[in-house]
């Protein structure tokens, strides 16, 4: 167990992939994920420690595990049909991973602790392509750790949450502009680097559960702003003149929010064969106007990136069929409404609205121990889409397109009881 | 579990197999159309222009964003093949014949706290380009910078022994044989299309010289033709005749261009010909000199026998008045029976080129070297005294007049310009006759002039600034390049049916900044 988690965790080092809207990433529990990622009102391992704190004092077990990792495979295709360029983004898997614990202390009270990577993007386009004024390549990743208390008020209700501690990094590299040159020939380019960067939130739940069959959840999990001050911005490969930005590096302060998101749902339990979960999400994205990177060199001027993203929905479906006692198999479907506003589509973060079809299933090895396994086939419409807010010279120079992508998350966890 | 594990290949094969895939992808070839032409070997014919040649050196850069290898990427959406160019060692751009640097290294514009320096400079840097050094195989971009028309067929233009002379060293890098010729090895390479845009040079050795060359029309040997000098319009029709024959045998189609004018080029519009600015005195000064000296040169006449009415209508020419404010240069020109002291005040439309030296021009070059002793003579002349033949003679030579090389002057401009009408002529005729795709590289240097806009800004020819020539003045920056391209595009869609899309004019870049310059 332990090694698996060192593994895990050394592999999100690499990076974790957006695939659902902005670049948050829906892979925070096996059994959810294969049931539409669907769990706001289902208690049934400690995936619950993410999805709904308060339901984890409806676990039966004493102490619960479950952990696991995905491997996130996207492809983001993108063509412009008015100069013949296309290109696509570099295959380099992602892998958040998850690991959440529950504790139950007495009929009442349980403790949990929940540790997961929500947010995350990994793009990476040729180095150098049409779109390279505006991202070459981005990588971030925000770990979630969160202590946990979850509250049974009566049979029929519970609470739950406890604060979250995040800590972030962010890699983002991209060309000055569209032309900027040294004397060989490379483009000029300005990359972000900053590791530790570190802030707070919380989470609150509760769960209302008025028959046995059905529990009514509700989770908030509160905006946190990944505050990088400080950062390194090293400016590479520009023209010796004092024309240009000198080479080497800079200080740089920016700011990333991610989002609260609100959750509602239930889950009904048919009979001992079947269950069934609903829930509908809400990310309030409206936090992500602008990315702006502030240089300490005056002579450079601040980045200004609007992204003027909207709040967004999405809608997740959720099946569960337990077939022999050691087998249960898991279906469901989600519709992501994508954050990204008309005109502001931007290639560091290609998402339209997406389809998400999942599958899984759960084997029980022993009586302790279960094997969990998920997959998500992500499908995105083909878009013709633009990213307005670029300008060169004080005009507006939009980055246009059609883009066509989708994404498979085979994803393999483990369930553990006591 | 073990049921489950024999489907995991299936899973595995279903990541590969599901790349999301557009309704009408451009890399599965289902956008575009290559019409009746046939792109799969295309090769380019011409000089500079062709080989992607700018700020006044061919160096990697520059061939990468030459308008062939532009125009070969879009060929590549509809079947054109690989295309080859001969590049140079390196981005300085220099050439080295047996070690001795024979060219200079490409213009770079500087910088000095923040501003431009004016002129650009070459960079600094030990070019490694070695003439000498044979490049193998064939190249699609014969595009060799300097050609003039009949250098495309002869023998011995690629002979490194014919350095200096007889040939061009670009050439001699990758030429197939001493005795071979442009046209001949283009030939070789069994061109499905072509582009030919040839006859730049017929015209612009001269122009560039300030037309000292000599325009030889009428004489219909260019073996005694010299660098500066213009390619007699019969030659330049039967090289042009001899060249489209030979192409149009194995290709399936192709591309030519027309000559542009010079005054849309910077090289010859950037210094005004009445940058000679005043203020009220200095005006006054010099209208006085002036009628001092056609006074002088009157009497001077009369003295040699001139009848009195004869010698003033001849030195009247010469009180030239000037005003404050802008007033053109004098220009020196043949010494005539007419204009026997060989000045004039500059026309409308004469040329300055960018070469000439703009600092003289402020200290006097282009007007009169007023020095004291010389408004001595003038102030005795005004109180109606009589100069010494001496005093006379300090008058007379104090006018510096502009030297042939630094400028067109009328008559070189209609000889620029009746060498490079006939040339268009037959450029179009043999194109219709052909049925080949017409550029009209006239018509667009024209409306670079004007300004042509893009999403992000407007290609000029402004001079450093204008964002379509490079830091020479006469050849085109990336951007203009591209400009060229998009042209040739249009024509080749027009001609052959083809549907090829346009580049994106502003992801071309203009002018290179460095400070490393010496």
């Amino acid at each position: 167990m332990k090694n698996f988690l060192i593994s895990g965790l050394l592999l999100m080092l690499a990076s974790a992939t957006a695939y659902a809207g902005g670049y948050r990433v829906a892979a925070q529990g096996q059994r959810a994920l294969a049931m539409g990622h669907a769990g706001v009102g289902v208690v049934n391992s400690a995936e619950t420690a993410f999805f709904n704190p308060s339901g984890l004092v409806y676990l039966e077990d004493k102490f619960t595990v479950s952990a696991g990792i995905t491997g996130v495979f996207s492809n983001v295709k993108w063509q412009n049909t008015s100069t013949g360029q296309f290109a696509e983004t570099l295959q380099d898997p992602g892998t958040p991973f998850y690991f959440h614990a529950a504790y139950k202390v007495n009929e009442w009270l349980s403790l949990g602790l929940s540790v997961s990577t929500p947010y995350g993007s990994s793009v990476e386009w040729e180095q150098d392509w049409p779109g390279s004024h505006l991202v070459n390549d981005i990588n971030l990743a925000a770990i979630f750790i969160q202590p946990l208390a979850s509250i049974k008020l009566s049979k029929h209700f519970s609470i739950g949450g406890g604060p979250i501690f995040v800590t972030g990094n962010v890699n983002f590299n991209r060309n000055a502009n569209r032309t900027l040159t040294d004397e060989q020939g490379n483009r000029s380019n300005i990359t972000i680097d900053d590791t530790g960067v570190n802030n707070t939130g919380w989470s609150a739940s509760f769960m209302f559960t008025p028959v046995e069959e059905l529990r009514i959840g509700f989770n908030y999990r509160s905006e946190i702003l990944l505050n990088a001050e400080g950062g390194e911005a090293t400016f590479a490969n520009f023209p010796n003149s004092t024309l240009t930005p000198q080479n080497g590096t800079t200080e740089f302060d920016a700011t990333l929010p991610l989002p609260a998101e609100l959750t509602i749902g239930f889950a009904y339990e048919m009979n001992e064969k079947w269950l069934f979960a609903f829930d509908y999400q809400r990310a309030f994205w409206e936090v992500y106007n602008s990315l702006d990177i502030d240089f300490a060199n005056p002579n450079v001027a601040t980045s200004i990136n609007p992204r003027n993203y909207k709040n967004a929905s999405s809608y997740r479906f959720g099946a569960q069929y337990k077939a022999t006692d050691n087998l249960t198999l898991r279906a469901g479907y989600y519709f992501d409404e994508s954050p990204v506003q008309e005109g502001f589509f931007a290639p560091e973060t290609p998402r339209n609205d997406g389809n998400g079809y999942t599958a899984g299933l759960s084997f029980q090895i022993s009586e302790k121990f279960a094997v969990d396994a998920s997959f998500l086939y992500l499908r995105f419409k083909e878009i013709d889409a633009s990213y307005d807010s670029y300008t060169e010279n004080g005009q507006t120079v939009p980055f246009e397109g059609t883009y066509k992508s989708n994404a498979f998350l085979p994803g393999i966890g483990v369930t553990y009881k006591l | 579990m073990k049921n489950y594990i024999k489907y995991l290949p299936f899973l595995a094969f279903g990541l590969i197999a599901c790349e999301p895939e557009f309704e009408e992808g451009i890399e599965e070839n289902e956008v575009y159309n290559a019409g009746e032409a046939d792109f799969s070997n295309y090769v380019s014919l011409g000089n500079s222009l062709t080989a992607g040649y700018a700020d006044n050196a061919l160096y990697v850069q520059g061939q990468e964003n030459s308008f062939p290898n532009i125009l070969s990427g879009q060929f590549e959406l509809v079947g054109g093949g690989e295309f080859t160019q001969p590049l140079m060692a390196d981005n300085l751009g220099g050439l080295k014949l047996n070690g001795n640097q024979i060219t200079n290294n490409r213009l770079v514009l500087s910088s000095n706290a923040g501003q431009p320096v004016i002129p650009p400079s070459p960079i600094a840097g030990d070019p490694q380009t070695e003439v000498t050094n044979k490049l193998s195989g064939s190249f699609n971009n014969m595009g060799v910078p300097g050609a003039k028309s009949y250098h495309l067929l002869a023998p011995g233009y690629g002979n490194v022994a014919g350095l200096p002379g007889q040939a061009n060293p670009y050439f001699v890098r990758f030429s197939s044989s001493d005795n071979a010729t442009v046209l001949g090895d283009a030939l070789a390479q069994n061109p499905s299309f072509f582009s030919l845009w040839i006859g730049n040079n017929d015209i612009l050795g001269y122009a560039t010289s300030g037309g000292t060359g000599v325009d030889q029309t009428g004489n219909l040997d260019p073996s005694t033709y010299a660098p500066n000098d213009i390619t007699d319009p019969n030659v330049f029709a039967s090289v042009y005749s001899q060249l489209i024959g030979g192409l149009t045998e194995s290709a399936s189609g192709g591309v030519v261009y027309n000559i542009p004018n010079i005054t849309d080029i910077p090289f010859f519009t950037t210094v005004p010909n009445n940058a000679l600015v005043l203020d009220a005195q200095t005006a006054g000064n010099l209208t006085g000199f002036f009628q001092a000296l056609a006074g002088i040169f009157t009497q001077g006449l009369i003295q040699q026998g001139v009848p009195a009415q004869q010698a003033q209508a001849i030195a009247g020419q010469y009180a030239i008045t000037f005003n404050e404010g802008p007033n053109r240069f004098i220009i020196d020109v043949p010494v005539t029976q007419t204009n026997p002291l060989g000045f004039r005040q500059m026309q409308p439309e004469e040329l300055l080129l960018l070469t000439i030296n703009q600092g003289a021009l402020a200290q006097g070059y282009g007007s009169v070297a007023l020095s004291p002793e010389v408004l001595q003579v003038l102030g005795l002349l005004q109180q109606g005294g009589s100069p010494s033949p001496e005093q006379a003679q300090l008058v007379l030579s104090a006018v510096n007049g502009i030297d042939d090389e630094d400028a067109l002057d009328a008559a070189e401009l209609q000889n620029i310009s009746n060498a490079r009408t006939a040339y268009n002529s037959k450029i179009q005729g043999l194109a219709q006759a052909n049925n080949l795709a017409f550029v009209d590289a006239d018509g667009l240097l024209q409306n670079v002039s004007q300004g042509i806009s893009f999403p992000g800004g407007i290609v000029t020819s402004d001079f450093v600034s204008g964002g379509g020539f490079s830091l020479d003045g006469v050849h085109l920056t990336p951007r203009g390049y591209a400009l060229v391209a998009n042209e040739t595009l249009r024509a080749i869609n027009m001609t052959y049916g083809s549907d090829l899309p346009e580049v994106n004019v502003g992801a071309y870049g203009t002018v290179t900044l460095s400070d490393n310059v010496n």
